[in-house]
């Protein structure tokens, strides 16, 4: 459990976040940048002296109440940056070596053979990190950061200096090293797609305060939200493949056991494969009656659970439970009227597109 | 070369290492307060740090006399503590110097430490390291090629220092006479063989000094593109 309580006030701007985090898995911290996030997350390290406790798995290291602040350097935690921040003057191998060697032998709890190999950088170990590229830079800060052994893993937006392409090069790395070390992160981004593939909690600033705390598919899909979503809206659900058709290239996704299934690409995924699926509410439309003569492949039989304002006055968010899930659809308020969209109507919600977050 | 001659060479070498050595010594902590402080002292600080840069070395030796002369308060808190009096002795000629190179190391050091990444010593920090462990580990290392220009430009300023050692030190050999001295001395003298033997001896010195400066401090990328 990470336990926090903290004030930070400075020109123009204030943070306060009071937090309690599972100490396992990926948590997000999310919002617009401004918002307060890297300041929590350097709060957190003490990088950033702010007022307040934070006590990390029954370790206390911050509370002001009793005047204790333990220094960033007494704190077990990697931290990894944008900017990746490797010594420029030691090559890999002694930029992996120098969290290791400050290590006390009882503590170490990753052989540095296995971060290697974890993160795929065993042929850089020579090099400066003023010849290796921005991908292998940010792999190689990722297993400085775990060669410390540290009990928390923090990141800020360390894809962000990535172009696609890369992102998608150390995306794997990442998702590796939650699996197999089980260590917990706390990870910035302002980028939703980045978290939705790593995040199991989310948490959600908005001008240096907490709007939304809660389990990631839980808190993605809450509607009371949408300026912070804006045409991000929608909604992340936990599924897998089960169903590849060859024929068209499309695989069915199947979610909350068989409840409901969606087409989409196939994306080379093999059948049983657990998967994130992202629907978002502007591909989303709904209908009083199942259509024909449309192009949609998916459209799925539910019930109206809630309406809410949109960022627009025009607009509204329409919240549809399909059997134990919900989608949201992003209407005109005048659709919505004629079709007398209320909580407990019966509709069917026309899923134009799914993103595969894999 | 005569007796006199090499006993000034010495001379100038020790007074040149020593005041160099006491420079880094005393320089690396006012630079390193004066790339990362706020403090609304640091402009005065690095004024005061850079005055020997536009005084005539004349007008330091005079404030220094008096300063460290037997009425001065530091000539007589010298005396009191049986250390003797500092003007016209090699002790004398080694505060003076320090003086005088002062900009020369302080300068390249501050500029070396303020080009450090902060987010480096943060990243120190964040992998166990504690204050003096990343200034030694992190910051030092990276701040090597000005370390190297700081002892070149005070060891070199030092042998070349001229006004101020004449007022504080005299000219006395084996004890002040350093080389600029002598070669005043030999120029005064008309014995100018003897003045150009030393003086075109000082020019390749100074050439040597500044070439092997700019060859051991090229980028590193691109010695590292020759070895490959």
């Amino acid at each position: 459990m990470i336990d926090l309580d903290l004030r930070l006030a400075r020109p123009a701007f204030a943070l306060h976040a009071t937090l309690r985090l599972p100490a396992r898995g990926v948590t997000a911290l999310f919002g617009p940048s401004g918002c307060g996030k890297t300041t929590l997350l350097r709060a957190l390290a003490g990088l950033e002296r702010a007022q307040g406790h934070v006590r990390v798995d029954g370790e206390t290291w911050q509370d002001d109440s009793r005047g204790l602040f333990v220094p960033t350097h007494a704190r077990s935690l990697g931290y990894v940056i944008q900017e990746a921040a490797l010594f420029p003057h030691l090559d890999v191998q002694r930029n992996l070596d120098f969290g290791l060697r400050r290590t006390p032998a009882a503590e170490r709890r990753i052989a540095l053979p296995q971060i290697v190999d974890l993160l795929g950088i065993g042929h850089l170990m020579a090099r400066r990190p003023g010849t290796l590229s921005g991908g292998e830079r940010q792999r190689v800060a990722i297993a400085r950061a775990l060669a410390a052994s540290p009990k928390l893993l923090l990141m800020d937006e360390p894809l962000a200096a990535l172009d696609a392409q890369r992102k998608r090069e150390v995306l794997p790395y990442l998702e590796r090293t939650q699996r197999d070390l089980g260590l917990p992160i706390v990870y910035v981004s302002h980028s939703i797609d980045e978290v939705a593939q790593l995040a199991d909690h989310l948490v959600l600033l908005d001008g240096g305060q907490v709007r939304a705390d809660g389990p990631f598919t839980e808190v993605l899909s809450r509607l009371d939200l949408p300026l912070l979503w804006g045409d991000e809206a929608g909604v992340v659900l936990d599924g897998g493949v089960a169903e590849r058709d060859v024929q068209w290239h499309l695989a069915r996704l199947e979610v909350d056991a068989g409840a409901a299934a969606f087409w989409s690409r196939d994306q080379g995924l093999p059948v049983g494969r657990r998967a994130r699926l992202r629907v978002l509410a502007r591909d989303v439309s709904l209908t009083r009656e199942r259509q024909h003569g449309t192009s949609i492949g998916n459209q799925l039989a539910g019930v109206v659970a809630s309406i809410s304002d949109d960022t627009h006055p025009g607009l509204a968010l329409v919240r549809v439970r399909i059997g134990g899930v919900a989608v949201v659809a992003r209407l005109t308020r005048r659709s919505a009227a004629a079709l007398m969209l209320a909580p407990g109507v019966p509709v069917w919600a026309q899923v134009k597109t799914v993103a595969l977050m894999e | 070369m005569t007796s006199a001659e090499w006993s000034a060479v010495r001379l100038t070498a020790e007074l040149a290492a020593l005041t160099t050595v006491l420079l880094l010594l005393l320089g690396t902590p006012i630079a390193w307060w004066l790339a990362r402080t706020q403090s609304a002292a640091k402009p005065v600080v690095a004024s005061v740090v850079a005055l020997p840069l536009v005084l005539p070395p004349t007008v330091i030796g005079f404030y220094l006399l008096l300063l460290i002369g037997p009425h001065g308060p530091v000539g007589q808190f010298t005396t009191a503590l049986g250390l003797g009096r500092l003007p016209f002795t090699f002790g004398g000629l080694v505060v003076a110097s320090v003086l005088c190179s002062m900009p020369f190391v302080v300068q390249p050091l501050q500029q070396a430490f303020e080009a450090i990444d902060e987010r480096t010593l943060e990243a120190a920090a964040t992998l166990r390291a504690g204050p003096w462990d990343r200034f030694f580990t992190v910051a030092l290392p990276q701040a090597r090629p000005g370390i190297l220009t700081a002892s070149v430009l005070g060891f070199a300023h030092t042998v070349g220092e001229f006004g101020v050692v004449l007022m504080i030190g005299g000219n006395i050999e084996g004890s002040t006479r350093t080389l600029s001295v002598l070669i005043y001395d030999h120029v005064e003298a008309a014995e100018f063989a003897q003045a150009h033997r030393l003086a075109a001896g000082m020019l390749g010195f100074a050439m040597m000094v500044l070439l092997s400066l700019h060859l051991l401090n090229r980028p590193r990328r691109e010695r590292a593109c020759r070895a490959a």
